[in-house]
């Protein structure tokens, strides 16, 4: 049966962030100036523009002048592109150990030589010895031999995304370099390339995030919004059972689930195991959202008229309704992620949740759980806590700036 | 307002129950249980198995019977003998294990929040009045990195900055020789002195989130007429502040306290497995791990319950200081 066409012109207009840019032309002190001068056109223009822009080419707008939001995504894209493509950028294998740098400490990468004249990056040859009384190892740069750093070099073979065969690195020594390597944050114990593992676990925990985040919003949106439009006893249950789910605390029900994992499942599964334990906590934030506003847009004249037209009740939802909340998701998923991959870092951390041929930010952090090992080597907790911590308050100023971009009331 | 307590009361009820409910079921998820295991690692290592204690233990709890007949003798134990189990793994029962925990973990989350209260009600007023100095810059900063690193992290920096820097060795909450020493006078002396460090750590990330919900009250408070006609009147700045418009910004705190106690207590689990505090989550850590199910449960279902009161007293100091709440209910 054919519908009715619908009038979306003008439910488009009456959702709350179309209605407020006709209902606000910019504020008057921007405007007078220009009146003054007698530059009209170019004022109408300016207000053409406005009128004429759509809802996300306002927001857009208005996230602009968010300076640390644009900072926050800004990083955030660099961690997923090294996420994305971390046997690219990894210089070496995750799991090959150099047996000659156990806990060797970050190669220093330097542009000036002894004698202070500019190179391209280059490391020096490191030399290992013993100190006679701790018998700990030390590792002496010396300047007689550079070795140059070079770009898009050949290394160890890999398959991309386990496609494409390829050896190319985005950096490295050059492959008749040997005995030598370049550890930008270190090694571990076993003399394994921390910043290659930082490039690795990246993959995992920021991606563990996003899924567990999506997974949240498909539960969250489906029960959040029965919940919101249907409304009566549905609602009641509901929310209920949100309740009941919120009055356990978070991270000891996270530790319980996570503990009925069994310790032998491999990665992948565990991987989705850990994911959706995370989502389980999170829907529950995420249905509030969406039934908050889904109890707030159904009174709205556009739902209505979409009604009248004989929309059918899934069309309204989906074709009228998500479309004018969508900000308000986006900005609350974002602030939801950090959470996440918080999450995943703790109960890696305790050992419950990823393990050790898995490589995470928590799996790493849980490798450099042992204190005194850290005193001799603090840049193996560093370099993990330090991404993890970037990415969290990446996310947060992100969704800060998109929240408030998303919310047209908002100055 | 005794009525509306009463209410709150009675709706709390059947809340405790099905969360009790879900925390059994969530204990139980893991397969075997631990006298299976346990009696297997006794006959792999050749020791001799009384089959008879197995028996009886079983008997005890309802092994190997339905869910739900399990769930009625834990429960049934709880709330007619005050029996909360026996911890297979530690064989002492749970009630002996858990209640110096948890009341080192509340004690804790108490004088964290506390702290946290007594530095950020000064400093958000502070931020508040000095709007755009370069001090309210300052703790702006400070909060928001408060807010946005895991305690467990600042945990392990806290304790590497300290063995690094001055040599100490800060984890738990006594020195060794009072571990398992009967409470007295300097136990506790020198549980004081090993308090200050996860007290820090534990109290950074609520204090942060206080310090910006004291400046933004404030400030929007500040900015209402009726500051306006005090300062015309020649009300004393100081006076000023305090008096109104800090008191009205108070009532978020008033509305959270159950909240961020509650909070607390379940957070700074990862914390305390960090820092090897002698509080619940280490031991729950443990627990969960070897399946010592009725231990864990009984952890999972306490925090559960304080969660709940926590929430309670919450709703009850709000309707207290805010009388619209008490009238609508």
């Amino acid at each position: 049966m054919m519908t009715i066409p619908e009038p979306q012109d003008n439910d488009l207009r009456n959702s709350p962030v179309m209605a407020e840019a006709e209902a606000c032309p910019p504020p008057i002190d921007e405007m007078e100036p220009l009146e003054v001068l007698g530059v009209e056109p170019v004022l109408a223009q300016e207000e053409e523009r406005l009128y004429v822009a759509g809802q996300w080419q306002l927001m857009w707008w208005k996230f602009r002048k968010h300076k640390m939001a644009i900072m926050g995504g800004i990083i955030l894209i660099v961690f997923y592109v090294i996420g994305a493509f971390c046997e690219f950028v990894a210089p070496y294998d995750p799991e090959a150990y150099f047996i000659r740098y156990k806990m060797a400490p970050p190669t220093p990468v330097r542009i000036f030589d002894t004698m202070g004249k500019l190179h391209t990056p280059f490391i020096y040859h490191r030399d290992r010895s013993k100190d006679p009384e701790t018998l700990r190892d030390i590792y002496a740069e010396n300047p007689e031999t550079r070795y140059p750093l070079r770009f898009f070099v050949k290394g160890e073979p890999y398959k991309l995304w386990g496609l494409f065969a390829t050896e190319t690195h985005l950096f490295g020594l050059a492959p008749d370099v040997e005995d030598q390597a370049v550890f930008l944050l270190g090694a571990d114990r076993m003399g394994r390339d921390l910043f290659s593992r930082l490039c690795y676990g990246a993959r995992l925990s920021l991606s563990i995030g996003l899924v567990g985040v999506f997974l949240s919003l498909a539960l969250g949106i489906v029960l959040g919004g029965i919940s919101g439009y249907y409304g009566g006893r549905v609602d009641t249950i509901i929310q209920r059972v949100i309740e009941f789910i919120r009055t356990i605390p978070t991270i000891p029900l996270w530790m319980a689930l996570s503990a009925a994992l069994p310790a032998d499942w491999p990665v992948i599964k565990m991987y989705f195991g850990i994911t959706i334990i995370l989502s389980l906590v999170g829907w529950t934030g995420m249905a509030r959202v969406v039934r908050g506003r889904f109890l707030s847009l159904r009174q709205d004249d556009f739902v209505l008229a979409a009604r009248l037209c004989g929309s059918s009740e899934m069309r309204i939802i989906l074709r009228h309704m998500v479309p004018s909340f969508l900000s308000h998701i986006i900005a609350s998923l974002t602030l939801s992620i950090p959470g996440q991959i918080l999450g995943e870092t703790g109960l890696s951390y305790l050992g419950l949740g990823l393990r050790a041929p898995a490589i995470s930010w928590g799996v790493l952090l849980q490798e450099a759980q042992n204190v005194r090992s850290l005193i001799l080597a603090p840049w193996l907790l560093f370099g993990p806590a330090v991404c993890v911590v970037l990415t969290v308050f990446a996310y947060n100023f992100l969704g800060d700036g998109l929240r408030d971009a998303a919310d047209p009331y908002a100055r | 307002m005794l009525g509306y307590i009463l209410r709150r009361i009675g709706m709390m009820i059947p809340t405790l129950i099905v969360v009790s409910m879900l925390s059994f079921i969530i204990i139980q998820l893991p397969p075997g249980d631990y006298l299976t295991s346990y009696a297997a690692t006794l006959r792999a290592t050749g020791d001799a198995v009384d089959e008879a204690e197995l028996e009886s233990l079983r008997q005890r709890y309802g092994l190997g019977q339905p869910i739900y007949v399990q769930y009625y003798k834990w429960m049934s134990g709880i709330l007619l003998r005050g029996d909360w189990g026996q911890s297979m793994e530690w064989r002492k029962p749970v009630k002996e294990l858990i209640w110096e925990k948890m009341a080192l973990t509340v004690f804790l989350s108490l004088v964290a929040i506390s702290v946290s209260w007594f530095i950020a009600i000064p400093v958000g007023v502070f931020s508040a009045t000095h709007q755009y100095s370069i001090p309210d810059y300052i703790f702006s900063a400070i909060s928001f990195i408060g807010a946005g690193t895991p305690g467990f992290m600042i945990a392990l920096v806290v304790m590497l900055v300290a063995m690094r820097q001055l040599g100490l060795n800060v984890g738990g909450l006594f020195s060794e020789e009072y571990i398992l020493a009967p409470w007295s006078w300097a136990k506790f002396v020198d549980m004081l002195k090993h308090l200050w460090i996860p007290v820090i750590v534990i109290a950074f990330e609520s204090t942060a989130g206080s310090i910006r919900t004291t400046r933004a009250n404030v400030l929007d408070e500040l900015n209402k007429p009726y500051v306006e006609t005090a300062r015309a009147k020649g009300v004393k700045e100081r006076k000023l502040v305090w008096k109104y418009p800090v008191r009205v910004a108070m009532n978020p705190f008033f509305s959270t306290v159950g909240w961020t106690l509650a909070n607390l207590i379940g957070g700074q689990t990862l914390v305390a497995v960090v820092l090897g505090l002698q509080t619940n989550g280490p031991m729950m850590l443990r627990a969960l791990r070897s399946q010592d199910m009725y231990l864990a449960g009984s952890f999972l279902f306490l925090v559960s319950v304080l969660t709940v009161i926590g929430t309670l007293i919450s709703d009850v100091l709000l309707a207290w200081v805010d009388p619209r709440i008490r009238m609508e209910g």
